[in-house]
């Protein structure tokens, strides 16, 4: 019964979906009053049946019912409750669901926080989701549908992947689906702003908060989902260039930008074009992100799906909906004018190099992502293209970058002058060279590369503060350092944290790389191995049953200079219901250092209880890789909260900068 | 020429790109076989062990030949709709249980004496069989998989359309699910029994 | 400056951008494309020496060795129809399994054996890796072709 309620309800939800993108639309553009109404009671209606469809689902799976075809896939009656709870987006159908939860709630969060928006622009942004959500909706309607039944019901279901079951799986997809879903807004706001033609710096006002919580919720999914591939995967790898990592990451490249972009866009009533092709951008890449991994077209660890039907109409929407955008945008782009003028040396010509770096680097990871799949379309044979060719285009691309965003925050708006800007900023230049070429004598061998990427990190840190103290020294009049340093505004702050985020992140990046050390050897019991100044002695092997599977578990004392630091306890596990063994590696985390072990496997299949092959590894500051992608959300954070975007009587009119008077003279 | 068409452009030529990545199922692998005599086997019966089956037997009639083991996940899901074919009683579906002890990871081969694989074998398949039902005319049993090499099968489940003279007409990978029964197999069983 | 010469230069200066990145990508994929091949077409010499690339196929049953160090192996990748000798040092995957399928890569050594940096088995339990089943496949077509072939001179004999 409980699963018909869900069909039921998502049926509904399709119909109220449908209303939802066609009437308010229609009515902002004929003027009518009582279609623009429906937006808002029809977006709140939509989330109620899709948290009635989503809470039946969960319900299914609480309760083992295995006659519907998804939980029997993806549940087992051992498999622990928090586990069944997050298996309801474990597979296809239920992360879909889960997808258009994160649009719904999306849409809701608009139509409740938009009091101080014109009718008619809210009619259009909620018309635009109701759409998008509309075709998510038939999508799962049609090929995906997670309240299928199972006539006559199973007896028992197979069991979450293994891989699945481990308590980063419960928030790394909602995180990431927030993020990606997220931009639908961005993208929302930009397709209103080109139907209606009011491209002004009120429309980069309002759709900023917007796209600034998208990409915390990004950068937290992309972090949690490395964290997880760091402790679950039993590589120790934190970041793989894998086809549905880029899926994830190419959206949060354009995010990037976008956000930076909108910054000019408000202040400026520059980039307008750009920003809004970026925010079509950065949606569409979110779609396409879905597509490649949801269709099974690249074949990878995460891609569970693979239906070709699915993939057809994906890629149907995905035509349609970034089709029908980006012809829009042709049609409406050249009658938008150009907005403030800026130097050749400014703070928009900085904010434009930032983001034709970070777009380049995009489709340089587009471009590895999708080249073997050209290839194999073309009968060409069977390649990959593997991380060195990331790491050899990206880090070039990104090291100016990096260099820029010490500068850029310094620079004035319209014009800045070189010399202005090197005298400001030389101290911070010296302390950062000093830092980058003394600091990687402390941890042995000095490499140049490890010391261009410290001097970069240390470079954002100093330049961070010193524009923190001239901002402060010169708006402070007469005031006490700390009291005006309180009255700077929190976007300011928020800038600065999430750009030492980034330079925490390269510490931890650079470090490990250049130091970590790793060993695979074989141990009997009472063996000693040393890595990293610690060492680890191997007590053997012994079994335990876990609900839904068996383990075997090492026991090894985890040694410094003779003294134990503490016990370590790596798994080997067997999942009984799908006979997949797993390794559950053990970490001693640490500030500057993590420990790792995992278990490979007995030299001797007949005798667990003897030798293993073991790996070892030794990580300095591998913590300090999501520690910066916390700092960078903690930095959005900041930013949506600051004071400008809550006040909520604003006038809507368009700021001066960018009068029609400006938009006619400039076509 | 409008700039900002170059997007759109870009955009189309990408769409077009996957449109054909799409069509190319990592899964699909083309099966040499199709179109050529099915490999010859003897192998023994599940149901009377000391009894052996071959191709040869069921020459003269359609017969589907279909790869199981009950380590297999995708062959559960699959088995609703082999009884369901077993019930129409259109052709006789042959079986061929694949390593059902050696596939198994969780079991490890070394650890068995040679006489217990085959004892295993038997009532792991039995077991199984009796828990979801026996669609089968009959099983034979592929303890070492080295018949379903010879049938080059990629893993388990995969399901082979067998016609009259013996010639593979039809290669399936992966669980059989009603639309490619109902829309493939059916029709072309149909064309063959004629 | 005139408005006119800041766009060129902005323009000019998003092209050197852009020309940096193309050379970055080009020599990026120059070296770091790695193609696939089966055994077979190793053993008739078109796989690169000294380039890494992949092969993939299926691991004979009992052909893992162990060194005495425990975690120096080898094993055999076959596609039923060439086989070829893996050496790797580490830890190999949790679904690497003799008689699965498997992709390993690496060089090929003068003495013919394929040294593998990287084994990867991390496909679902059922199926193999795509790229070791068309190895796989590629193999019995050709069984398929000779055995064609050898009927075809059989009939031709008998006539």
């Amino acid at each position: 019964m409980i699963p018909e309620v869900g069909n039921f309800a998502l049926v509904l939800a399709l119909c109220v979906a449908l209303t939802q993108g066609t009437l308010p639309l229609l009515g902002a553009h004929l003027n009518r009053q009582q279609w623009v109404a429906l937006a808002r009671p029809a977006a709140v209606a939509q989330a109620l049946l899709l948290a009635i469809a989503f809470g039946c689902l969960t319900t299914a799976f609480v309760q083992n019912d295995f006659s519907v075809v998804y939980v029997a896939q993806h549940s087992n009656t051992l498999l622990p409750l928090q586990y069944r709870v997050a298996a309801v987006w474990g597979g296809h159908e239920g992360s879909l669901l889960l997808w258009v939860v994160m649009l719904v709630l999306w849409t809701l969060a608009v139509a409740l926080r938009s009091t101080q928006l014109p009718e008619a622009m809210v009619a259009r942004v909620l018309g635009v989701l109701g759409l998008v959500s509309a075709g998510f909706l038939l999508f799962i309607l049609f090929t995906s549908n997670p309240f299928e039944r199972l006539l006559p019901g199973a007896a028992e279901g197979r069991d979450l992947n293994p891989l699945l079951q481990d308590p980063g799986l419960i928030i790394h997809p909602p995180m990431l689906y927030m993020g990606y879903v997220g931009f639908s807004v961005a993208f929302a706001f930009a397709i209103a702003a080109l139907l209606s033609g009011q491209l002004d710096a009120a429309w980069a006002r309002w759709s900023r908060p917007w796209t600034t919580a998208a990409w915390v919720f990004l950068t937290i999914g992309i972090a949690l989902g490395s964290w997880w591939a760091y402790y679950e995967l039993g590589w120790g790898g934190w970041w793989f260039w894998d086809p549905v990592e880029n899926a994830s990451f190419m959206p949060w490249l354009i995010g990037t930008a976008l956000v930076h972009s909108l910054a000019v866009t408000e202040k400026r009533g520059s980039f307008k074009n750009w920003t809004v092709l970026l925010a079509i951008s950065a949606f569409s890449l979110s779609l396409l992100g879905t597509f490649l991994v949801r269709s099974g077209v690249l074949t990878s660890v995460h891609a569970f799906a693979t239906d070709p039907r699915r993939g057809i109409f994906i890629l149907v929407f995905l035509g349609t909906v970034i089709g029908s955008s980006l012809a829009l945008f042709a049609w409406r782009a050249p009658k938008v004018g150009l907005g403030g003028r800026f130097g050749l040396l400014s703070r928009e010509s900085l904010l434009l190099t930032n983001n034709v770096l970070l777009v380049v680097a995009c489709a340089s990871v587009l471009l590895g992502t999708l080249y073997p799949l050209l290839i194999d379309a073309l009968g060409a044979g069977k390649l990959s293209v593997g991380p060195p060719y990331f790491d050899a285009v990206f880090v070039p691309l990104m090291l100016p970058a990096v260099f820029l965003m010490g500068v850029a925050p310094c620079a004035r708006w319209k014009h800045a002058s070189v010399r202005e800007l090197a005298r400001t900023l030389r101290w911070a230049f010296v302390a950062a060279a000093v830092v980058g070429v003394g600091a990687p004598f402390l941890f042995g061998e000095w490499k140049p590369l490890v010391a261009l990427s410290l001097l970069l990190a240390a470079w954002i840190v100093f330049s961070a503060l010193l524009n923190l103290f001239e901002r402060v020294q010169s708006t402070r009049a007469g005031q006490p350092f700390l009291a005006a340093v309180r009255r700077q505004p929190r976007s300011f702050f928020g800038m600065h944290l999430a750009h030492v985020g980034i330079s925490v992140f390269i510490v931890g990046v650079t470090m490990v790389g250049a130091y970590q050390a790793e060993k695979d050897v074989k141990m009997e019991p009472g063996d000693t191995v040393s890595v990293g100044g610690y060492s680890f002695r191997f007590n053997g092997v012994r079994e335990e049953k876990g609900p839904n599977y068996r383990a075997l578990v090492g026991d090894i004392d985890l040694l410094k200079n003779g003294a134990a630091v503490r016990k370590m306890f790596p798994e080997k596990r067997f999942y009984v219901a799908s006979s997949m063994p797993m390794t559950e590696a053990a970490i001693d985390t640490g500030f500057l250092r993590d420990v790792y072990v995992s278990l490979g496997e007995p030299i001797d299949k007949a005798r667990p209880d003897a030798a293993w092959a073991v790996r070892v590894y030794y990580k300095p500051f591998v913590d300090w890789i999501w520690g910066g992608c916390v700092l960078m959300a903690m930095g959005g954070l900041l930013a949506i909260s600051d004071r400008r975007y809550r006040i909520k009587a604003r006038s809507a009119a368009p700021a001066p900068a960018v009068t029609t008077a400006s938009l006619a003279q400039n076509a | 020429m409008n700039r900002f068409l170059w997007p759109l452009i870009g955009f189309v030529v990408l769409v077009a790109l996957l449109a054909v990545g799409l069509n190319l199922n990592p899964r699909d692998v083309p099966s040499p076989l199709v179109g050529q005599p099915a490999p010859l086997f003897a192998l023994p019966r599940l149901d009377a062990p000391e009894k052996e089956f071959s191709p040869q037997d069921m020459l003269g009639k359609p017969w589907l030949l279909n790869v199981w083991a009950s380590w297999c996940v995708s062959c559960r899901q699959e088995h609703p709709v082999l009884v369901e074919l077993a019930k129409r009683q259109t052709v006789p579906l042959i079986g061929l249980n694949y390593k059902e002890v050696r596939g198994d990871g969780g079991i490890d081969i070394d650890k068995l004496a040679p006489g217990n694989e085959k004892k295993m074998v038997i009532a792991r398949a039995a077991e199984w069989l009796g828990k979801h039902g026996n669609p089968y005319t009959l099983s034979v049993l592929d303890m070492d998989g080295r018949v379903g090499i010879d049938y080059g099968v990629y893993g388990v489940p995969e399901t082979y359309v067998i016609d009259r003279a013996g010639i593979i007409r039809m290669k399936h990978t992966g669980p059989i699910t009603p639309e490619v029964f109902a829309g493939k197999i059916l029709p072309l069983l149909a064309e063959l029994s004629k | 400056m005139k408005p006119r010469h800041k766009r060129i230069a902005l323009i000019l200066a998003g092209l050197a951008i852009l020309a940096i990145a193309a050379t970055l990508v080009l020599n990026a994929f120059q070296s770091n494309l790695v193609f696939f091949f089966s055994p077979t077409q190793v053993a008739a010499g078109e796989a690169p020496k000294g380039r890494s690339f992949r092969i993939g196929g299926m691991v004979r049953e009992g052909s893992l060795q162990r060194q005495a160090d425990g975690v120096t192996l080898r094993f055999v990748v076959t596609d039923t129809d060439k086989d070829m000798t893996v050496a790797y040092k580490g830890i190999l995957p949790d679904l690497f399994r003799e008689g699965k399928g498997v992709v390993a890569q690496g060089k090929l050594g003068d003495d013919g054996v394929f040294a593998a940096t990287e084994v990867l088995a991390k496909h679902d339990e059922n199926y193999m890796p795509p790229e070791a089943a068309k190895a796989v496949g590629d193999a019995h077509e050709r069984a398929a072709a000779n055995q064609a072939s050898a009927q075809a001179a059989a009939r031709t004999l008998k006539q």
